[in-house]
C-alpha cells in the first residue's frame, strides 16, 4: 500500500486543475515512476494524489502545419523513441530518453514527469533546453507559455504553479531544422542508472557542410537546474567543422558557464571533466551525422 | 474507501474491490493468488514484478491497481496452455538452464513473452538492452540471454 491519504483520477485537464485547487496538498501523478518512488522512500507521506494518467489528450505526438512539434505530456519514453515524427525531426530526443532507466520503466515514466519534477539529472533536460521547447501550462486562469529555458527556478523546483497541469511542450521549426544533434549520457551502469552528468550539443551546418552556422549546448546535472552554454555556443558560430581546434574551444569555455557539486554520486572535480569531455564528444558526433546529411538515425 | 476495478487477468474477467493505495503487485499477489509475480525492490529497478498491460511490459511494483481499469494483465499463470504445454520462452529457460533461485525468473519470462509478440528477431546485443530492467544475481546473465537468444534471436 502506498502511503497516501486520498486518490483521485482526473477525466479531464480541467477535472485536474479543479482537483488541485480543492486539495492544496495534492501531487500530479502521472507514469508515476517518480512519485511512487518518492511515496515508497515515505517522502510525501500521507499526500493527496491526482491522477492524469488517464487523459487520452495527453498522449502521443503531433505536427502543426508551420512545423511545430507537439509532445503531449503524458507520452512515455518508449512511445516517444519510436514515434515516427520524433525519429523524424529530433531522434536524439528519442535517444536521450531511451537512457532512462530501463524498459519497464520506459514504458511508464514520461516526458512531462521527467520536465515538470525539476530534476537537473532528467535524461530529457539538456536535449529540451537545445531546442527551447515551450512548456504549456493550463490553470485556472488559463493557458500560458514558458520556454523550459526559463522554466526552472532550482533543484526539484519550476515556475508551474500548484493548480497548472503541463498539457504540451512546443518545439518550433526554426529550433530544429536543419539541425543534427548528440546526447551523452555519463552513469557507472549502461542502464538502471540515474545522470551523473548529461551532455546535448546540436549543430547546424551551412550548405556546404564545412562551417558551424549554429551550435547549441545543453546540460544535466552541471548545475542545480538545466542549463545552456549561451557563451560557447557563440564562440562556435561561424567555425569551420575541420578546424581541430573547435574541440579545445568547446570543452575549456563550457567549464566558466557551469556550476556543478559533489554528490555521494560523483565529485565535482570529476564532473568538471566529464563536462570537458562529453561536450567534446557530443560535438564531433553531432558534426558527423550533420556531414552524413542531417538524418541522425 | 474501495473502488470497483474490472480488468481481465490471464483471459479471464475480474471484479474486484480495490484500495486506490493498492499497487499491482499487491493486488495481484494478495486478491488473485498470482504469486509468480514477485515482489523485490518496489522501486522499479529489479523486474521481478514485471507483467504485461495491455502487451507492454510493466514494473507492478509502480503501478497502482486504478490504471488497470478495462486492461488485459498476463502473468507466468496465463501463459499455460490448456494442454498444460509450455510457451516456447519457458522450454528455453529450462533447455539452457537460465533459471537458479527463479526470483527473477516469472519477469524475465514476461519481458521474453513481449518480445515473442513483437514478430521480431533481436541482436544478442539488443536483448542485452531490452533485459536491462530485469536483476539477476544468480546466473551472470549468460544463460538467460542464450534462452531468449533460442527463441528470438536473429538465427533462430
Amino acid at each position: 500500500m502506498y502511503d497516501i491519504s486520498n486518490y483521485f483520477e482526473a477525466r479531464s485537464v480541467e477535472d485536474a486543475i479543479r482537483l488541485l485547487q480543492e486539495h492544496e496538498d495534492a501531487e500530479i501523478i502521472s507514469g508515476g515512476t517518480d512519485v511512487l518512488v518518492k511515496l515508497r522512500s515515505g517522502k510525501g507521506a500521507g499526500e493527496t494524489l491526482v491522477s492524469i494518467h488517464e487523459i487520452p489528450e495527453l498522449h502521443g505526438v503531433d505536427r502543426l502545419l508551420d512545423g511545430t512539434l507537439v509532445l503531449g505530456p503524458a507520452t512515455c519514453f518508449t512511445d516517444l523513441t519510436n514515434d515516427p515524427i520524433i525519429q523524424e525531426c529530433i531522434p536524439y530526443l528519442g535517444e536521450a530518453v531511451d537512457t532512462v532507466g530501463g524498459p519497464q520503466i520506459r514504458n511508464m515514466g514520461t516526458i512531462g514527469g521527467n520536465v515538470c519534477n525539476g530534476a537537473t539529472s532528467a535524461d530529457s533536460a539538456a536535449t529540451m533546453q537545445t531546442l527551447n521547447a515551450i512548456v504549456v501550462l493550463q490553470g485556472p486562469d488559463g493557458t500560458r507559455e514558458v520556454p523550459v529555458t526559463e522554466f526552472y527556478t532550482g533543484p526539484g523546483r519550476t515556475v508551474r504553479e500548484h493548480a497548472e497541469v503541463c498539457i504540451a511542450f512546443l518545439i518550433r521549426p526554426e529550433d530544429y531544422q536543419g539541425f543534427t544533434g548528440c546526447y551523452m549520457k555519463y552513469g557507472k551502469r549502461a542502464s538502471m542508472e540515474i545522470a551523473t552528468l548529461g551532455c546535448c550539443v546540436r549543430v547546424k551546418l551551412s550548405e556546404d557542410k564545412k562551417t558551424i552556422e549554429e551550435a547549441r549546448i545543453g546540460y544535466g546535472v552541471a548545475a542545480p537546474t538545466p542549463i545552456r552554454c549561451r557563451n560557447t555556443e557563440a564562440l562556435l558560430a561561424g567555425k569551420s567543422v575541420d578546424d581541430p581546434q573547435i574541440y579545445d574551444l568547446i570543452g575549456e569555455h563550457v567549464l566558466e558557464e557551469v556550476n556543478p557539486r559533489s554528490s555521494w554520486r560523483a565529485s565535482k572535480e570529476f564532473r568538471m571533466q566529464l563536462i570537458s569531455e562529453l561536450a567534446k564528444r557530443a560535438l564531433k558526433e553531432a558534426i558527423a551525422r550533420g556531414k552524413d546529411g542531417g538524418k541522425d538515425a | 474507501m474501495l473502488n470497483i476495478v474490472h480488468m481481465t487477468v490471464n483471459g479471464k474477467e475480474v471484479e474486484l474491490a480495490v484500495d486506490p493505495r493498492e499497487s499491482l503487485v499487491e493486488t495481484l499477489r494478495e486478491k488473485l493468488n498470482l504469486t509468480s509475480v514477485k515482489r523485490g525492490c518496489g522501486v522499479g529497478e529489479c523486474g521481478a514484478c514485471t507483467v504485461l498491460i495491455d502487451g507492454v511490459a510493466i514494473d507492478a511494483c509502480l503501478y497502482l491497481t486504478m490504471w488497470a481499469e478495462g486492461k488485459h494483465i498476463l502473468t507466468t499463470e496465463g501463459l499455460k496452455s490448456p494442454t498444460g504445454e509450455l510457451t516456447p520462452i519457458q522450454q528455453a529457460f529450462i533447455d539452457e538452464a537460465a533459471v537458479q533461485c527463479g526470483f527473477c525468473t516469472p519477469g524475465l519470462i514476461m519481458t521474453g513473452v513481449e518480445l515473442v509478440e513483437s514478430g521480431r528477431k533481436y541482436t544478442r546485443e539488443e536483448l542485452r538492452k531490452l533485459i536491462s530492467g530485469h536483476l539477476c544475481r544468480c546466473t551472470g546473465y549468460e544463460n538467460i540471454l542464450n534462452a531468449i537468444e533460442k527463441v528470438v534471436g536473429v538465427d533462430s
